[in-house]
C-alpha cells in the first residue's frame, strides 16, 4: 500500500491534508482501515465542535472491535462526511478519498505529525 | 505461556492468499483473507473454505470406550450409532462446563472427541483421569489431523466433484471414512455456521493438496477462503454458543439453555457420570426459578454490542450481560447473545437496552437463533 506523499500522518493512524485557507481534511490510513477490518459504524464529531490533538473525537466500529478516532490537530470541525456515515464501508474501499471523515479549521497543530515516509517507517516498526 | 503460536499445515497457503493472521488459543490462524463480510455472505449464499486445524482431536478406543465417555461426558455416548456424531459437553463435578464437544463414533470401539483448541488440554487431561478405571485408551491425536471445512449451500456439489462417497446418504451429524481428491478423509456433515456443510479430517501432510483441490472444484460456484472472523458472525447468527462466551465453568448446560444435552437416563455405569448430582440440582433450578436466560438481542440503532457490555432496563438497572455481539451481515443490524434476568427474557419484552460505553441503546429481545436456513 502507498501513503500519499502530499498528506501528513499521526501516530494514531489519521491522515491530514495540506491546509487550504486553514482547513484540512482528515481520515484514517489504509493501514488502519486494513487493521480494523470491515468498518460498520462511524461516529464523527459534530460540526461546530472543538477537537483537541491526540484526544478522542469519535469512534469507528468494525466486526471485531471498536476504536477511538483521534483528532490529529487542535481546531473546529467545519464539515463531516455524511456519505461515510451512511456507508461506512467507504473507509475500507477508499480511505484516502471517498472515505474521508471530517474537515477541521486548524487552530494549532502538534509538532509530531509525520511525513508519508516517516509514517511508512513507523508502521513497519 | 510465551511460546510462539503454532502454525497449521496450511500456514504457507494462508500467507500466499494474503490472510490477516491472528493468535487464537495458541495458534496462528487466518482471521480473514479480504472482507469478512464478503466471506460471511459467501457461506450463506454459496460456499466457504475454512482451515480449522486448531481444533483438538482426542481418540478413545477399546472395549469400554463407550462406558468411559458415558462416565466422563454428560451425553448418552453409548447410544450413538457407528457413523454418527453427537454434540455434547464435559462438565466438572460442580456441573460447570469444561468444554462443548462433538463426538464421532468411528467404529464400535472407537470414538473421536473434538474439543475447542483453547480447552483441548483440559479435555484430554479430564478424559485421561476419568478413564483410569476403564478398559479403554485415551489418545492425544491433535497432531494427527488437519481439519478443513466446506460450508454453504454449494458445498455438497463441490464435494461431489471430488469424492465417490455417498454424500446424499450422509445425514447432518454423521461421518464416514472416504477419499476426497485422492486423500483419505473422515467426511463429516457438521459445522458451525448454520449452513449445510462438511468437515474433513485429514492427515496434515495431505492438507495443502486437499485445500487446492477444493479451491479448484469450488471456483465456478464462488467458493472463497474464509477466516475465523466470519466463522464467529456465522455461528452468532445461528445462535450457536462459543466456549468462553456463552459457556464457561461458571455455567451449567441448563443455565445456557442446553439442558437437553444432559442425559440423566443413560444406563452405563449405573447412570453415574461426572457432575450428575450438581446437574440434577441445576435442572430443577432452571425449571423452577431460572436466575437468567440466554436470549438474542437485535439493535434498533447501529452501535455494536460487545462481550461484557451490561444489559440494562429502562431505568438503567443492570439486568444482564452481553456474551457475544457483532454486526450481523444477514440482518444488516448489530446483534448480541446475552444472559438476561428471567423477567426480561420473553421475546418482545419492552425497555431492554445495552449499555454501549455509557449510552443506553434500545434492543429487541428475541428467541435464538437470529438466522435459520431454509431447508
Amino acid at each position: 500500500m502507498s501513503n500519499p506523499q502530499q498528506l501528513r500522518y499521526s501516530k494514531e493512524h489519521e491522515w491530514l491534508s495540506a491546509a487550504e485557507e486553514g482547513v484540512s481534511t482528515v481520515g484514517i490510513t489504509e493501514h488502519a482501515a486494513n487493521a480494523l477490518g470491515d468498518v460498520v459504524y462511524v461516529q464523527l464529531p459534530e460540526v461546530g465542535s472543538t477537537v483537541t490533538a491526540g484526544e478522542s473525537c469519535g469512534e469507528l466500529e468494525s466486526t471485531k472491535s471498536v476504536s477511538d478516532l483521534y483528532a490529529p490537530v487542535h481546531g473546529e470541525i467545519v464539515e463531516i462526511n455524511e456519505d461515510v456515515v451512511s456507508d461506512p464501508s467507504l473507509v475500507n474501499s477508499a480511505p484516502f478519498e471517498g472515505g474521508w471523515l471530517f474537515k477541521v479549521k486548524i487552530s494549532d497543530e502538534p509538532a509530531e505529525l509525520l511525513s508519508a515516509d516517516e509514517y511508512a517507517a513507523f508502521i513497519t516498526g | 505461556m510465551t511460546d510462539a503460536p503454532r502454525r497449521t499445515a496450511l500456514d504457507a497457503t494462508h500467507r500466499a492468499l494474503g490472510a490477516t493472521m491472528t493468535d487464537f488459543a495458541g495458534w496462528d490462524m487466518p482471521l480473514r483473507y479480504g472482507s469478512e463480510r464478503d466471506e460471511h455472505v459467501a457461506v450463506r449464499t454459496r460456499a466457504g473454505l475454512f482451515d480449522l486445524s486448531h481444533m483438538g482431536e482426542i481418540t478413545v478406543t477399546g472395549p469400554q470406550a463407550a462406558d468411559l465417555l458415558d462416565f466422563a461426558l454428560v451425553g448418552n455416548i453409548g447410544g450413538v450409532k457407528t457413523g454418527r456424531a453427537r454434540y455434547t459437553m464435559i462438565c466438572n463435578a460442580e456441573g460447570g462446563i469444561l468444554d462443548d464437544l462433538i463426538v464421532y463414533r468411528l467404529a464400535d470401539q472407537e470414538y473421536m472427541v473434538v474439543a475447542n483448541a483453547s480447552n483441548a488440554q483440559v479435555v484430554l487431561d479430564a478424559l485421561t483421569a476419568r478413564g483410569s478405571g476403564f478398559d479403554a485408551e485415551v489418545r492425544d491425536d491433535r497432531d494427527a489431523y488437519a481439519l478443513l471445512a466446506v460450508q454453504g449451500p454449494e458445498s455438497p456439489g463441490i464435494l461431489k466433484k471430488l469424492t465417490d462417497a455417498d454424500l446424499d446418504g450422509l445425514k447432518y451429524y454423521a461421518g464416514l471414512p472416504g477419499t476426497v481428491a485422492g486423500v483419505e478423509a473422515l467426511i463429516a456433515r457438521t459445522g458451525y455456521t448454520g449452513e449445510d456443510g462438511f468437515e474433513l479430517f485429514v492427515r496434515p501432510a495431505d492438507a495443502v493438496a486437499l485445500w487446492e483441490a477444493l479451491t479448484e472444484a469450488g471456483k465456478d460456484v464462488g467458493l472463497v477462503p474464509c477466516g475465523l472472523s466470519c466463522r464467529d458472525t456465522l455461528r452468532l447468527e445461528a445462535g450457536m454458543p462459543l466456549y468462553g462466551h456463552e459457556l464457561t465453568t461458571a455455567t451449567t448446560p441448563f443455565d445456557a439453555g442446553l439442558g437437553r444435552v444432559v442425559k440423566f437416563e443413560k444406563t452405563a455405569n449405573n447412570g453415574d457420570f461426572v457432575g450428575r448430582a450438581a446437574l440434577e440440582v441445576a435442572a430443577e433450578r432452571a425449571e423452577a426459578a431460572p436466575p437468567r436466560k440466554l436470549v438474542g438481542l437485535i439493535a434498533q440503532g447501529r452501535r455494536v454490542p460487545r462481550a461484557g457490555y451490561p444489559v440494562v432496563s429502562a431505568d438503567g438497572t443492570v439486568i444482564g450481560e452481553v456474551t457475544s455481539g457483532a454486526p450481523s451481515p444477514t440482518l444488516g443490524k448489530p446483534i448480541a447473545i446475552a444472559y438476561v434476568d428471567a423477567a426480561y427474557a420473553t421475546p418482545g419484552t419492552e425497555g431492554v437496552h445495552v449499555d454501549i460505553r455509557g449510552s443506553h441503546e434500545p434492543y429487541e429481545v428475541i428467541a435464538l437463533p437470529f438466522y435459520k436456513r431454509q431447508k
